[in-house]
């Protein structure tokens, strides 16, 4: 029932939708009706397919390099103060930018390549993941380390043994952000200049007014990040499956 | 010699001098002095608040914002010497049963003992859990296992900070029995609240009390630990223990 009840949702949704696009008989290149972009989506698959691919590889590229960089800041942070006091309020006070206003920026150095999408990516990504990893190294339980202290444990293998470990469940929390920000990241990329993608074959679609190719587009992309959010959702509850639900 | 004595022969007596620590403006002991007898359990009896997990935490090397001197009766330090255990079991919940009582051997990058860590677990009565998380286990299994885990250290000292003031009375006394047959020959120090804890596990018991906290004098009640109260030989313990609640009740009211 629990993977039922979202489906159903989903399908009433639709058929109001469906529902709505008949008794209006509002045009297709205004707002198509579900059944035309199912239609639209089976009939353009390979165009699909191959831009789909485009903006999975720099979202992958963009989660694995935002990961890097926050899992790396958040430990730097962590384990060295001089650059906790230096950098940190610059981080946040980073974070006032907005980064799609970036976005034109990006494609100017990076140029209109994958690699302008995967800087995207990465600086969406960034954030969430050195925040919440940094958070949960920051809150281990002082007791646990006192008791490592009391072993005669030296700092890094305190660090390795306990504090990481311990974190791991809030770096999953912004984890499952990153990944649901990511594929926005990707898709602002190719709307600012791209030659491929699900971004920038929705734009081309939307200036030819092939609204029902857009509508397909834009499933495809949620599929795409409903797909990616569940992998790491599942991951982060095996890898922390010793901790306590609710 | 049987393994008891071996360790009473290694195991140091402890000397405090001059704690001191205040907090937040207040002092809350100051040039106070303490000897924890070799091969000995010790048992500090006080009102809460009045210091006594802080005098453990400097003896533990643990203290934040304590001073003193912590040395052995040949005025050496007892670092590497001391065991110590909290009163929350603070296992490491990813980690299993045998893999907590491990943590020590994986802090100081050693190869792990895995034989007496399961001999360990075997004594208190966890062999079977070995491979379990610490979530699926009761409190006083958790505390068992905690408790194999400061023997694991293997140290002539062992500081233990109200380790059963959690649990339910029959799992307590259980668990009492237990330390005080695994701790045997060791330098104990047992902070509790309790003072019939204390008369029975205690060779001697003191009262922390007062502001700038001191010392009362140490009572040592007959016999050996762990002491039964069911047995008649030990009636003595009642009124030990009216005393040690007369005595806690002055310094709560003082």
């Amino acid at each position: 029932m629990a993977v039922l009840r979202p489906l159903l949702v989903m399908l009433g949704l639709l058929l109001a939708w469906q529902l709505f696009v008949w008794a209006t008989a509002i045009p297709p290149y205004l707002l198509p009706g579900p059944l035309l972009v199912l239609e639209t989506a089976v009939a353009r698959w390979p165009v699909l397919l191959r831009n789909a691919g485009v903006t999975l590889g720099e979202i992958l590229l963009g989660l694995a390099c935002g990961l890097l960089l926050g899992a790396g800041s958040a430990l730097a942070l962590s384990a060295l103060a001089p650059l906790r006091r230096w950098l940190l309020p610059v981080l946040v006070v980073s974070q006032a930018i907005p980064v799609f206003a970036l976005a034109p920026l990006l494609v100017l150095w990076f140029g209109y390549g994958l690699w302008s999408k995967v800087a995207m990516a990465t600086l969406i990504i960034y954030f969430p993941v050195t925040a919440a990893f940094y958070d949960g190294l920051r809150r281990c339980d002082p007791g646990w380390l006192d008791l490592a202290r009391s072993m005669d444990a030296k700092p890094w293998r305190s660090f390795l043994h306990i504090r990481i470990p311990a974190a791991l469940p809030a770096f999953f929390s912004g984890l499952r952000v990153a990944t649901a920000v990511a594929p926005i990241g990707a898709v602002v990329g190719e709307w600012v200049g791209s030659s491929a993608g699900l971004g920038h074959l929705m734009l081309n679609a939307n200036a030819r007014l092939q609204v029902d190719l857009v509508f397909a587009a834009l499933l495809v992309l949620a599929l795409i990040a409903v797909a990616l959010y569940f992998a790491v959702d599942r991951l982060g509850r095996h890898l922390t499956a010793w901790q306590p639900e609710g | 010699m049987t393994p008891a004595t071996e360790l009473a022969a290694a195991a140091p007596a402890v000397r405090v001098e001059g704690a001191h620590l205040a907090f937040g403006g207040t002092l809350l002991f100051d040039r106070l002095s303490l000897v924890l007898p070799a091969g000995r359990t010790s048992c500090l009896l006080g009102p809460s608040g009045v210091g006594k997990s802080s005098l453990l935490r400097l003896i533990a090397g643990l203290a934040h914002g304590a001073e003193g001197e912590v040395v052995d009766e040949d005025g050496r330090s007892l670092a590497g010497r001391v065991a110590y255990m909290a009163q929350r079991d603070l296992l490491l919940p990813w980690l299993s049963v045998l893999d907590n009582v491990l943590l020590g051997d994986r802090l100081r990058g050693r190869p792990p003992r895995r034989e007496r860590a399961l001999a360990l677990l075997a004594e208190v009565g966890l062999a079977e859990r070995a491979a379990d998380r610490p979530a699926a286990l009761s409190g006083g299994m958790r505390q068992r296992t905690a408790l194999a885990r400061t023997l694991m250290e293997d140290k002539p000292v062992v500081l233990m900070d109200e380790p059963f003031s959690a649990l339910d009375a029959i799992t307590r006394f259980a668990l009492q029995e237990l330390a005080a047959r695994l701790l045997a020959g060791r330098t104990v120090l047992l902070v509790t609240h309790d003072p019939l804890e204390a008369l029975r596990l205690g060779h001697e018991i003191r009262v922390l009390a007062g502001r700038p906290a001191l010392l009362g004098a140490a009572i040592e009640p007959a016999g050996t630990p762990p002491r039964d109260p069911a047995d008649p030989a030990e009636r003595g313990l009642l009124d030990l223990q009216a005393e040690l609640l007369r005595r806690l009740t002055a310094a709560r009211d003082a």
